[in-house]
C-alpha cells in the first residue's frame, strides 16, 4: 500500500526509542552494552581493590562481604580483575574488529565490485584463511610472530577476515548493477567514488550485524588465546586467563575463581548478537519511518 | 460445500444469473505501528457466474487487499471488521480454515503478478502442477503426470512433455504465467482471481495471457474477478467494472457503461488519463492530490473529497452515497 | 526544427554480443574463442537530430535496453560508433567517460524511481552531484540555489528536497530522478520507460512534465518504451526494433496509421482496446532465441502471419516504404514498389 502523504524524518533519538521500545530483548541488550561500555571508561576507578594487590590471608575466599566475587589463590579480588579485564578484553576485541573490518571490507568490496581476477585472488586468499582451524591458526600466528597482546589483536584481525570479505563480496556484488549505481556512473562518479560513498554505506547494515557478531566472537577469541597462554600474561587481569587460572580449582571446589569470569565472558558475549539486529535496525534508512 | 459444487457444476441457460460471489459491506482495517489503517469500507459487489468482473483502481484502492480478504489469507494484521463474504452461499467469513483449505485450489483460485516469483523456484513446474492436483483429487502417479501435462498443452504452452521437467527460471514470464494458470484451473475452479496477471509481461503477451483466460473462462462458465490499475485491459476483457479509490468502491456499471457515461468523477478522470484515447498530451488528464493517508481517524465519507472537483458541502457532512438503479451504481452526491 | 546540419547523435553500425559458451573456473588454459554469441543488439544505424523526440519501442529482449545504454555509454559496444555532437564518444570506455566533458551532456531517465535513486541520499544530495562532479560548482551555496531551481522546474515541493527515497512518493521520486538528468541541461536525454512504474493518474503529469522540459530546453529525446501510446503522443519518430535489429521505422503517424512490418502492426494490435470486444489474437510462440540467429533469415519469420519461402532464405534489409519511412520486411518492399 503507498502512503502518499509521508511524514517528515522522524529524529535520531525518536527512532532509537523506537527500535528499543519495539523489541525488549533489544532495549536488554543495550542497557548491558551500556554497562560494559561503562566498566571499560571508569573500570579501573570503581573497582573496590587494585586488581593485582595480593593479599595471602584472604586467599581462596569464596564471595562474601568486601569480596563480592571471592578472591583466587594468591588473594586478590576477583570483582575488581573482572571489572578490570573488562576494557583489556574489549581492547583488544575492538581493535581486532576494526581492523579485520577496514581490510576486509575493502578487500572484499573490490572483489564484488570488479570481479576479473581482483576476485579470484581475494577469494583465495580467504578460502585460505578459511581452510584452516580458525583457532589453530590464530594459536599459529601468535606462536610465529611473538607472545604479546599485539599479537593477539593480529591474529584475531587475520582469521575473522573472511567473513568481512565475503559479506562485503557478496553485497557489492548484488547492488554492483542497481540503478543508482548506473546514475551515479552517470552522474560523474568514478569506480572509487561509486565504491566509497555508493555501494558502501549501502552494505553497513548487513555489515553492521556481522561486525557485532564478531565483536563477541573476538572476545571469545582473545580469551581463549589467553586461557592457553598465549598473549596476555599473568599478572594481568583477563577474563581468560582468569578462567585457566580457576579451572584447576573447580575439582576441589572453589568454584567462584573460575565461575565468575567465564560468566561475565558469556555475558559480554551474549550481549553482543543480541545487538547486531538492534544496530541493523538503527542504521538501516529503509526502516526508519 | 455441497451448494458450491453444485452451484459450479450448474450449466448456465442463457441469460440467466447465478450470483456467485456477494460481498456486503465489507470493512476492513490493518493493525500497523503508525495507527490503524482503515484499507476498506463498506464495499459491496457481486460476482456472477460466467462473468468477468474487473476491479479496477490505482495502487492503494485496496483491491489487492479485498482479493486476500476473500481467499482469507490476508496478513495477521489485517482485521475485517464489518461486512460479509459469500461464496455459493456458503459465509466464508464464518468458515473453517479446513474448509477454506478445501476451497483453495478447488472451486476458488487465484494468480498473482510477478508469475516467476509466485511459482516455486526450485521446483520443476510440472510438480508444481501435480501438487495442486495431489491435494485435491487422489490419483495415480502416472494420471497425474498426464493430467498435468495436458493442462500446460491447454494452456498453450509449446512442448509440453519436455516442459513439463523445466524449471521457472528456465521460462519466460509469459510462459510462466501460463504455468500458473495451468494451477489455478487444474481442478476447474468456480471462481479465479487475478490479481494484476499482466502487469509486467510484454504487450503482445499479455494480449495471448487474457484471451487464454478468457478463453478457458468461457469453456468452464468460470467466473472471473480482474483486478488490475489498466482500465484499457479491464476495458477489453471485462464484463461489468468496479473501480476503487482509497479503500471505497466507487463506481461499478458495465463495461460499456462505464466508459461512454462516467458518473463519478475519479472513473471520468481515470479514463481521461489513459494514452489510448487521448488525440495529445495535454487532453491526458492528471488526477491532483494524493491519496488521503488511511491511517487517520477523521476520514471524510467520501474519501475522494479533497481531490475532487466537483464537491459540495453535502459531501463532508453526509455518509457517503450510493446511488444504485440496479444496474449502475455510483458512490457520488454530484455524478456527472 | 533544428538550425544544424549534423545530427545530434548518429549510431552507425552498432553491434553488441555477448560470448555465452560455458566459462571455465580456470582463466587458462583458454579454450577456443567461444562459438556462440548473444546478439543483443545487431547492426543498428540510427540519427537523431537537434531537438527531435525519438522513440525506441519493442518487447523485452529486444534490445532497446541495450541500445540505450550503449548510446549513454554505460556499456561499451562490440563494434561500431557512436557520435555524439560530432565526437565518437562509443571509442571511450564506458569506465573513462563519467570523468569525459562530454558525459553531462548525455543523461539517462530511468524506469524504476525507487531502484535508480541511492537509498542513504537525500534528494537534495542526488540532484546535487551531477552539479558537483561534472558541473563544476564546488561552491555549496551556489549548488543549492541550483538544486532548488531544479525542483521548481520539476513541480518538486522544496520542502521536500531533504527527504529520503523512502520517504518520497512514486510520482516524486520520479522528478527528483528527472531533475538530477536535467542538471546539467544535456543535449541528448534518453528515457528509459520513465512511466512504466507509475500509477497512471501520475503518468498524465510526468508526462507533460517530459513535454515542456524538452520544449524549454530545447533537448532530444531518446524515449525508450514498450507502451506505444505514450510514445505516440511524445515522439515525432518511432524506431521499433525485434531481436537486437531494427524492423520499422519512421514518422510517428505514419506508423501508427500505416504500419508496414507484420510485427509492428501486431504490437499495435496488441494494445487493449476499450472498443474491442477481443484483440486480435496475441502473437504465437516466443522469440526465437537471440543466440547466433541465422544471418540469411527474417527473424520473425516463425511467429509471422504473412510468412512465405523468400522470409527463410533472404534476410530482408531495411528498405525505404514511404517519406523517411524503413521496414524490414518483404513484403513491405512488394506492396510499396
Amino acid at each position: 500500500m503507498t502512503t502518499a502523504t509521508i511524514a517528515a524524518a522522524p529524529k535520531p533519538i525518536s527512532h532509537f526509542r523506537y527500535v528499543v521500545s519495539e523489541n525488549p530483548v533489544t532495549a536488554f541488550a543495550f542497557a548491558l552494552f551500556g554497562l560494559f561500555v561503562l566498566l571499560v571508561i571508569f573500570g579501573p576507578a570503581i573497582a573496590p581493590y587494585d586488581p593485582l594487590y595480593t593479599d595471602n590471608a584472604v586467599a581462596m575466599h569464596p564471595p562474601m562481604k568486601g569480596h563480592w566475587f571471592g578472591t583466587d589463590s594468591v588473594g586478590r579480588d576477583i570483582l575488581s580483575r573482572v571489572i578490570v579485564a573488562t576494557r583489556l578484553d574489549f581492547g583488544i576485541a575492538l581493535a581486532a574488529v576494526a581492523l579485520s573490518f577496514a581490510i576486509g571490507c575493502a578487500l572484499g568490496c573490490c572483489a564484488g565490485y570488479f570481479g576479473g581476477w581482483t576476485d579470484r585472488i581475494v577469494s583465495r586468499i580467504s578460502d585460505t584463511i578459511m581452510a584452516f582451524p580458525l583457532f589453530v591458526l590464530a594459536m599459529g600466528i601468535v606462536a610465529a610472530l611473538g607472545n604479546t597482546v599485539g599479537n593477539i589483536v593480529l591474529a584475531t584481525a587475520i582469521i575473522n577476515l573472511p567473513f568481512y570479505i565475503r559479506v562485503a563480496r557478496a553485497e557489492v556484488n548484488v547492488r554492483r548493477n542497481a540503478g543508482f549505481v548506473e546514475a551515479a556512473r552517470l552522474s560523474g562518479n568514478t569506480d572509487t567514488r561509486i565504491l566509497l560513498r555508493h555501494l558502501f554505506p549501502n552494505i553497513l547494515p548487513p555489515t553492521m550485524v556481522q561486525v557485532s557478531l564478531n565483536m563477541g566472537w573476538a572476545i571469545l577469541n582473545a580469551a581463549g588465546l589467553s586461557f592457553i597462554g598465549l598473549g596476555v600474561r599473568p599478572p594481568q587481569a583477563e577474563w581468560g586467563i582468569m578462567v585457566a587460572e580457576g579451572a584447576q580449582y573447580i575439582v576441589s571446589g572453589e568454584w567462584w575463581v573460575a565461575l565468575f569470569p567465564g560468566a561475565v565472558l558469556m555475558l559480554a558475549v551474549f550481549c553482543f548478537n543480541l545487538l547486531g539486529d538492534g544496530l541493523r535496525d538503527l542504521i538501516d534508512p529503509r526502516r526508519r519511518t | 460445500m455441497n451448494q458450491i459444487i453444485d452451484i459450479a457444476a450448474h450449466p448456465l441457460s442463457i441469460g440467466e444469473r447465478v450470483a456467485l460471489l456477494k460481498v456486503r459491506d465489507l470493512t476492513l482495517e490493518f493493525q500497523t505501528r503508525s495507527g490503524v489503517v482503515h484499507a476498506l469500507e463498506d464495499v459491496s459487489f457481486e460476482l456472477y457466474k460466467g462473468e468477468t468482473l474487473g476491479l479496477v483502481g490505482e495502487s492503494g484502492s485496496g483491491k489487492s487487499v479485498l482479493s486476500y480478504a476473500i481467499l482469507r489469507i490476508l496478513d495477521a494484521a489485517g482485521r475485517i471488521t464489518a461486512g460479509s463474504i459469500e461464496f455459493g452461499g456458503m459465509d466464508l467469513l464464518r468458515a473453517r480454515e479446513s474448509d477454506m483449505q478445501e476451497l483453495r485450489g478447488r472451486e476458488l483460485a487465484m494468480i498473482f503478478q510477478n508469475p516467476r516469483v509466485a511459482l516455486n523456484p526450485i521446483r520443476a513446474v510440472g510438480k508444481q502442477i501435480e501438487d495442486v492436483l495431489k491435494h485435491h483429487a487422489p490419483l495415480r502417479d502416472q494420471d497425474l503426470k498426464s493430467r498435468a501435462i495436458a493442462l500446460l498443452q491447454q494452456v498453450r504452452i509449446a512442448d509440453p512433455e519436455r516442459r513439463y521437467h523445466a524449471y521457472p527460471f528456465e521460462m519466460s514470464g509469459g510462459q510462466c504465467q501460463r504455468v500458473m494458470i495451468a494451477i489455478a484451473l487444474a481442478c476447474s475452479p468456480a471462481l479465479l482471481i487475478a490479481d494484476e496477471p499482466t502487469t509486467g509481461l510484454d504487450v503482445t503477451t499479455q494480449a495471448a495471457i487474457m484471451d487464454l483466460v478468457q478463453d478457458l473462462g468461457r469453456a468452464r462458465q468460470m467466473a472471473t474477478l480482474l483486478i488490475t490499475h489498466d482500465l484499457g485491459l479491464a476495458a477489453q476483457y471485462c464484463d461489468r467494472i468496479v473501480v476503487m479509490h482509497a479503500g471505497h468502491v466507487v463506481e461499478s456499471a458495465p463495461k460499456r457503461e462505464i466508459l461512454r457515461m462516467p458518473r463519478h468523477p475519479y472513473t471520468a478522470k481515470l479514463i481521461g488519463s489513459i494514452p489510448h484515447g487521448a488525440g495529445t498530451l495535454r487532453e491526458l488528464t492528471a488526477i491532483p492530490g494524493n491519496l488521503p493517508d488511511l491511517r487517520r481517524g477523521n476520514l471524510p465519507p467520501c474519501r475522494y473529497r479533497d481531490r475532487c472537483d466537483r464537491s459540495l458541502d453535502l459531501c463532508d457532512t453526509r455518509p457517503l452515497a450510493r446511488l444504485d438503479d440496479g444496474n449502475h451504481m455510483v458512490a457520488c452526491w454530484n455524478p456527472q | 526544427m533544428n538550425a544544424h546540419a549534423q545530427p545530434l547523435l548518429a549510431v552507425d553500425h552498432l553491434v553488441k554480443k555477448y560470448a555465452v559458451s560455458a566459462q571455465s573456473a580456470l582463466p587458462w588454459p583458454k579454450k577456443a574463442a567461444p562459438s556462440s554469441f548473444l546478439h543483443a543488439v545487431d547492426d543498428v544505424s540510427l540519427a537523431i537530430a537537434h531537438g527531435e523526440s525519438v522513440g525506441l519501442v519493442g518487447e523485452s529482449g529486444c534490445g532497446k535496453s541495450t541500445l540505450a545504454r550503449l548510446i549513454a555509454r554505460l556499456i561499451d559496444p562490440t563494434s561500431g560508433a557512436v557520435v555524439f555532437c560530432g565526437q565518437d564518444i562509443g571509442a571511450t570506455p564506458a569506465m573513462a567517460f563519467a570523468r569525459d566533458p562530454l558525459r553531462g551532456s548525455v543523461q539517462v531517465v530511468f524506469q524504476d524511481p525507487t531502484d535508480s535513486l541511492n537509498p542513504r541520499y537525500s534528494a537534495a544530495d542526488t540532484i546535487g552531484e551531477p552539479l558537483l562532479l561534472l558541473g563544476n560548482m564546488g561552491d555549496a551555496a551556489a549548488r543549492a540555489e541550483r538544486i532548488a531551481e531544479l525542483a521548481d522546474w520539476v513541480g518538486l515541493a522544496r520542502e521536500l528536497l531533504t527527504r529520503f527515497p523512502h520517504q518520497l512518493s512514486g510520482g516524486q521520486k520520479a522528478r527528483v530522478g528527472i531533475a538530477r538528468a536535467i542538471a546539467l541541461s544535456p543535449k541528448l536525454l534518453i528515457l528509459d520507460e520513465p512511466t512504466a512504474a507509475l500509477d497512471v493518474s501520475v503518468q498524465a503529469l510526468i508526462l507533460n512534465l517530459l513535454a515542456d522540459l524538452r520544449d524549454k530546453l530545447g533537448m532530444s529525446y531518446l524515449f525508450v518504451s514498450h507502451d506505444l501510446h505514450v510514445v505516440r503522443l511524445l515522439c515525432h519518430r518511432v524506431i521499433v526494433m525485434y531481436l537486437g535489429k531494427v524492423i520499422e521505422s519512421g514518422p510517428t503517424d505514419a506508423i501508427f496509421r500505416a504500419p508496414k512490418h507484420p510485427y509492428t502492426e501486431a504490437l499495435i494490435a496488441a494494445i487493449p482496446d476499450i472498443d474491442k470486444a477481443r484483440g486480435a489474437p496475441g502473437l504465437p510462440g516466443e522469440p526465437q532465441s537471440p543466440i547466433d540467429p541465422p544471418p540469411t533469415q527474417c527473424r520473425f519469420a516463425s511467429r509471422c502471419s504473412r510468412v512465405h519461402d523468400r522470409c527463410r532464405t533472404e534476410y530482408p534489409t531495411l528498405r525505404s516504404v514511404g517519406v523517411a519511412h524503413e521496414a524490414a520486411c518483404h513484403l513491405a518492399e512488394e506492396a510499396s514498389g
